[in-house]
């Protein structure tokens, strides 16, 4: 006997197909990312762990020796990829120029957010935004004809060096570093702001001792955000940090980073030989740095959650 | 509303499948890639203009990438040509005897210096002390007192290892600026001081100055009569004999159209001109 009711109430509806179908598409989505992230992760690793266990280089020395001549071997008969130089002078940049960006980022954001929330905000959001969308090669094109001649004829050398880098990662994370910042002010709740000023705290008391403390998980979430984008920045730092694989002795003069001698090698090295699994794994150091600022945001964001 | 969703589908769908259409549609023609490196790359991309031109429904990629990009790719088999400045048995990790070599032109390579510098002549001993860093001031060689700057090409770079080869007699250069293109090489050299530097003929421009050796001005015909010893072929390495597109393009590359009016205006050495031939040994014979 045909019972509509029972249909009804047995058979899936539209409604749940709709749903299911939804949850596969989404699911399949999620999967593919997953997969790709895994696989990069498994590229990376097993190209860039080669060095040290098909080259036989020891992982102390890669990390403390500063000889970067990969394609040629020592007196023990493994590559010579000594990776401190670089090491050096990406943390260089990536910390210079984050304690040089911080400043000026909250400063903005304090104008943006507490001072002048109306006009300010309206003049600065565009232009944080606009160089945010600056692509890199542009800002390494202004850092070679702008910044390298600057450097050299007010602090002498050749121009090209940390400080030249520092200089134009400075410019590059400010808009990533100010934005990020802005919305950890606004999180900030009114009613603090109000309790302090209701106390009769003035508005720079206010800022200081209620409005910036409250914000200080957000905003130290907002400089390692820069960090890692200095960190990872490759163009423009190599168009004017001199890429020579050396340790720096003063701030101008010429250095290297990960990302510059990992874009410099890669078209000149042969897959699989020596040389180019040295660059694999400075790619795969590049990696894990990006996981560890992941981490550290993701610990901040917790620690300041609580 | 599920309407219009399915619609948007199949018009994403048609709009995938009218561009790979496209680029299927090319395959009916020939096409050939041909990658590696960077200083035969505006050689191969002029001829290959003329050549798809000249023989509508033929297609050359010409890609740069580096010298040991063009040489590891042609050995892998996934390009048609790979473009290197060294001979392939020169590189470490390829295996030379699968590839067959066919060089369609020569590059002479020079010292270049800082236009403000008044120097005009490095002795080779001279100019081997400055990139190995035994002279480290232009007073020590005649010239201003200023640092001198070396900058040089990336590691493994087909222009730097023919300039340690020939102009250093096989010595390494010092750890030193490197940058992986010729153009940054020579707009540094322009804007810094002091700055020293080599660059094949074809990339010479006026913002920067040449230097002789030895009292040898770099020039087309002190190579050809092998006077000014850095020089290089530059090949064009195949997987086995080449065939179809492969074959006809190389052809049309060595014809003497193209040797003698195309290779010649952009700044390289047609072979026919060669006084002299040099094997992968550096033997050197004299064939004119």
């Amino acid at each position: 006997m045909h019972d509509d009711i029972k249909d009804s109430l047995l058979k899936k509806s539209r409604a749940t197909r709709s749903e299911q179908r939804g949850r596969i598409i989404s699911l399949t989505c999620t999967a593919i990312i997953v997969l790709i992230v895994v696989s990069i992760f498994y590229f990376v690793a097993s190209k860039g762990l080669a060095t040290f266990f098909s080259n036989k280089v020891n992982v102390w020395d890669f990390l403390s020796k500063s000889i970067w001549n990969p394609g040629s071997t020592d007196s023990h008969g493994s590559p010579q990829a000594g990776a401190l130089p670089m090491i050096i002078g990406s943390f260089g940049v990536t910390l210079l120029s984050a304690i040089i960006a911080t400043p000026f980022a909250i400063a903005t954001a304090i104008f943006m957010t507490e001072i002048s929330p109306n006009k300010g905000y309206k003049i600065l959001q565009p232009v944080t935004e606009l160089l945010v969308g600056i692509p890199s090669v542009v800002y390494g094109f202004i850092g070679l004809s702008v910044v390298v001649p600057f450097v050299r004829h007010t602090f002498g050398g050749t121009g090209f060096g940390i400080l030249a880098g520092t200089f134009v990662l400075f410019v590059m994370i400010l808009p990533t570093v100010t934005s990020m910042s802005v919305d950890a002010l606004r999180a900030v709740p009114r009613y603090y702001r109000e309790a302090s000023l209701a106390l009769g705290a003035t508005r720079w008391q206010t800022i200081y001792k209620v409005v910036l403390r409250s914000a200080t998980p957000g905003l130290a979430t907002a400089v390692i955000f820069g960090m890692s984008r200095a960190f990872g920045e490759a163009l423009a730092v190599q168009m004017v940090i001199g890429n020579a694989v050396l340790l720096p002795h003063n701030l101008i003069s010429p250095a290297s980073t990960l990302t510059s001698v990992l874009t410099m090698g890669m078209g000149n090295t042969v897959m699989g030989s020596a040389a180019n699994n040295a660059l694999w794994s400075l790619a795969l150091l590049l990696l894990l740095m990006s996981l560890v600022f992941n981490l550290l945001i993701n610990k901040i964001a917790k620690r300041g959650r609580i | 509303m599920l309407k219009k969703r399915i619609l948007m589908l199949l018009g994403l769908f048609i709009l995938v499948g009218t561009l790979t259409a496209c680029q299927s549609g090319s395959n009916n023609g020939r096409s050939i890639t041909a990658v590696g490196s960077s200083a035969l790359q505006p050689l191969v991309e002029a001829v290959g203009e003329n050549y798809t031109s000249a023989h509508s429904g033929n297609f050359i990629n010409v890609q740069g990438g580096g010298t040991g990009t063009g040489l590891s790719q042609i050995q892998e088999g996934a390009v048609d040509i790979g473009n290197s400045d060294l001979y392939a048995e020169q590189k470490k990790g390829i295996n030379a005897k699968k590839l067959v070599d066919h060089k369609v032109a020569v590059v002479g390579i020079t010292p270049v210096i800082n236009k403000q510098l008044a120097i005009k002549n490095l002795t080779k001993k001279q100019l081997i002390g400055i990139f190995t860093g035994d002279i480290t001031n232009w007073q020590q060689v005649g010239g201003p007192d200023r640092t001198i700057v070396v900058i040089n090409r990336a590691q493994g770079s087909g222009t730097r290892s023919t300039f340690e080869r020939w102009a250093l007699n096989g010595q390494s250069s010092l750890q030193a600026q490197e940058q992986d293109s010729t153009g940054m090489v020579r707009q540094i050299v322009s804007s810094t001081p002091g700055a020293i530097s080599y660059m094949a003929f074809a990339y010479v421009d006026k913002t920067i100055k040449t230097v002789s050796v030895d009292n040898i001005q770099p020039t087309n015909k002190n190579v050809e009569t092998n006077r000014w010893p850095i020089w290089s072929y530059e090949h064009m390495y195949t997987r086995g004999q080449p065939k179809g597109l492969t074959k006809d393009f190389i052809d049309y590359m060595m014809s003497d159209s193209v040797q003698e009016k195309v290779v010649g205006k952009l700044g390289y050495i047609p072979m026919s001109q060669m006084k002299t031939t040099r094997t992968l040994n550096d033997e050197l014979h004299i064939t004119k």
